[in-house]
């Protein structure tokens, strides 16, 4: 395996591959970050779907696959399919996206007929034609490589130049008109740069899956980064290794198309990204519960000791605990045991004690409870009988500050709604 | 030097083909705080849309400043409604106020480190400095609302005009909202605001446009809040004009028949 992989890397032909797969993932994840951000993610998959007639109409007129005449047909007919779409949704009463899968499969259709018109002509090269479905990398020519290279450079300087008005174009599209930016025009803009990146495309993604290469790698840089500069680039990144590693993949074996497995690596990164990502990712949420029912657990023992302690209890063994509230009994030993490490409570056999601090931070968690129950019943107009279960939750929220207010708003009250003893410090 | 902030002028507007917005007329002051009035659908949005060229007209114009919007776009910062935008979008609090130094034709320029020294003070005015590097999502609604206000003030201009600012806001914002546009007037400022409610915060209007479809009442506050131009606003719409606003709806009519204006 890794020796195919070091031979894969020093083959000249896998290199031109790898290098023009590269560029394609990386400037769709530039492009489709913008779509991305403009929920404009259908639009993308229709254009990729509606180039192929422009495909077969470029080769038509060029009698070879000359990657300027195909890239000319997909940008006629790209456009026009964001035309019509547009047209459809504000003149008639079909939604946008009805007019997306309408146009998208229609024009997919006129390519399909056409594809099946050229194999028939009887024209030596258009065997090749058909990797545009599913695409086939090691089909790009190093002069397609070249004609790639130059419109992806130019794509990205349109976007360096343009970055202000895609930004609010994106955002706040009012404001960017009212701030007097020709919004149609950067639409028009994006659009165009959409059907490029499509074009350059679909020779090694093909039409069925290139939108992936344009949407997955900013839907996974979106959870990575807060900032816009840095969730294109990480989109660009993603999707450049999702391409390099797709056409390794299909090399396994002879004659696969690349597409598919583009998708595949593709895939890879979203699924890492959703376990890993910082915050919104599976692990962290995870981490997350984990962090809030320990902290839930431990404020609860050291509440009940306190309430035990209240009865004329001051040692308290398994069993009064089980008594006054059901729990786990491992989460219970394992609570304990972390309590008496950072000395709230004092262990002797298996009887346990507040220490001095456990008392203090005890006392702050029943006052808690009780000036969110007499809150409750004064601002929010509770019944006594209905305050205790939000309190139990809530009571593990209240910060300092909002202690501080609680006290302020409430005037220092000396005992709760059940006429219990409020405890100051 | 003109008189009017704003003049609009046979104003009328259809959205999505149904009549919202039946010959509106009027002339606001400048340098006052001026509410535009009136319940849900009744058009308010629509007219300040319509002034800021954001929407198509059926009829009429409106003029800013006594001139075209175009050439006094630089003058007028335009606040949105907060729900029209995603705020999920990756950009912190910092980042979207910077974009009221975005100027036509210099978008393609830099921001300068005035510019952003304006979006910090604009920030530090609306109270939210600590939290100017906080992606937007994860602000209150008030604070969000505040954010958009900050981005106004950074467009440093002569009229701010917003949309339901005080929509789901706290007392916290809207107090310093408050503060902010009675500071604004006394630096000569127009504010034009849309609000739907009479109860909550009129007192800080000069100046009212009453609106339910159609123009009910405009002009200084005192003079205009009477009971019967409260019944006319607010006590629903009008029978027949609402059977006629079907019919053209029913019929794909035009609101307004072309070529006799010019005769």
């Amino acid at each position: 395996m890794i020796e195919r992989i070091i031979y894969f890397f020093s083959d000249p032909i896998a290199q031109k591959v790898i290098l023009g797969v590269a560029i394609i993932g990386a400037i769709s994840g530039v492009v489709g970050t913008f779509s991305f951000l403009r929920k404009k993610t259908l639009i993308a998959d229709a254009i990729s779907h509606s180039v192929l007639p422009g495909v077969c109409i470029g080769f038509i007129f060029a009698g070879t696959k000359d990657p300027i005449l195909l890239m000319i047909g997909s940008l006629v007919i790209g456009w026009f399919s964001v035309w019509i779409i547009d047209y459809i949704s504000s003149t008639t009463k079909l939604s946008e996206d009805t007019s997306i899968a309408l146009v998208s499969t229609l024009f997919f259709a006129i390519g399909s007929v056409l594809l099946s018109f050229i194999s028939k002509s009887g024209n030596a090269e258009q065997s090749g034609l058909k990797n545009f479905l599913f695409g086939k990398a090691a089909t790009m020519t190093a002069f397609d490589i070249q004609v790639f290279a130059i419109v992806s450079i130019g794509i990205l300087l349109i976007v360096i130049v343009f970055f202000k008005p895609f930004q609010i174009v994106c955002f706040n599209l009012e404001f960017a008109r009212s701030i007097g930016v020709k919004v149609r025009r950067i639409e028009f803009l994006l659009s165009t740069l959409t059907v490029l990146t499509v074009a350059i495309g679909i020779q090694a993604v093909g039409v069925v899956l290139m939108s992936a290469l344009l949407i997955a790698p900013a839907a996974s840089a979106r959870y990575w980064t807060n900032k816009l500069p840095i969730m294109v680039f990480i989109a660009a990144i993603f999707g450049m290794l999702s391409g390099v590693m797709g056409v390794m993949f299909s090399t396994i074996k002879d004659n696969m198309p690349t597409g598919p497995w583009i998708v595949f690596a593709l895939f890879l990164f979203t699924l890492l990204t959703l376990l890993f990502a910082p915050k919104k990712g599976w692990f962290s949420i995870r981490k997350r519960n984990k962090l809030n029912s320990r902290k839930i657990a431990e404020e609860n023992i050291l509440k009940i000791i306190y309430h035990l302690k209240e009865e004329g209890n001051s040692t308290i063994s398994f069993g009064n605990f089980l008594e006054k509230r059901t729990m786990d009994t491992i989460l219970l030993e394992k609570t304990l045991n972390y309590l008496v490490d950072i000395g709230f409570l004092k262990d002797s056999k298996k009887l346990f004690t507040l220490t001095e601090n456990g008392e203090l931070e005890a006392a702050r968690i029943v006052r808690s409870h009780r000036l969110w129950e007499l809150y409750l019943t004064k601002r929010m107009n509770f019944k006594d009988d209905h305050i205790h279960g939000t309190a139990e939750t809530i009571e593990h929220l209240i910060t300092p500050e909002i202690e501080k207010e609680l006290l302020k708003e409430l005037d220092f009250p000396t005992s709760d709604p059940h006429n219990k003893e409020i405890p100051y410090a | 030097m003109s008189q009017n902030s704003i003049e609009v002028h046979n104003l009328s507007v259809a959205y999505n083909r149904i009549p919202v917005l039946w010959d509106i007329d009027f002339e606001l002051p400048k340098g006052q705080i001026i509410g535009i009035v009136g319940p849900n659908g009744s058009g308010k949005s629509t007219l300040l849309k319509a002034i800021m060229g954001l929407i198509p007209l059926s009829s009429g114009f409106a003029k800013i400043f006594d001139k075209e919007l175009d050439l006094v776009r630089e003058r007028v910062a335009y606040v949105p409604q907060r729900e029209s935008v995603d705020w999920d979008f990756p950009a912190t609090v910092e980042d979207v106020v910077r974009m009221g130094r975005y100027k036509k034709g210099k978008l393609f320029n830099r921001l300068s480190s005035i510019d952003k020294h304006l979006a910090s003070e604009a920030i530090e005015k609306v109270k939210l400095t600590p939290y100017k590097d906080r992606q937007i999502s994860q602000l209150s609604g008030g604070q969000q609302q505040r954010v958009f206000l900050a981005r106004a003030l950074t467009q440093g201009a002569d009229m701010y005009v917003m949309d339901e600012p005080f929509v789901g806001v706290d007392v916290a914002t809207e107090k310093t909202i408050l503060e902010l546009l009675i500071s604004m007037k006394n630096e000569g400022k127009t504010v034009v605001i849309v609000h739907h409610d009479l109860q909550t915060v009129s007192d800080s209007f000069d100046y009212l446009v009453l609106l339910n479809t159609r123009l009910i009442a405009h002009g200084p506050t005192k003079e205009i809040l009477t009971e019967e131009n409260l019944q006319a606003t607010y006590g629903g719409q009008l029978n027949l004009l609402s059977k006629i606003r079907n019919i053209i709806k029913n019929k794909d009519f035009p609101m307004r028949e072309k070529g006799f204006e010019d005769k």
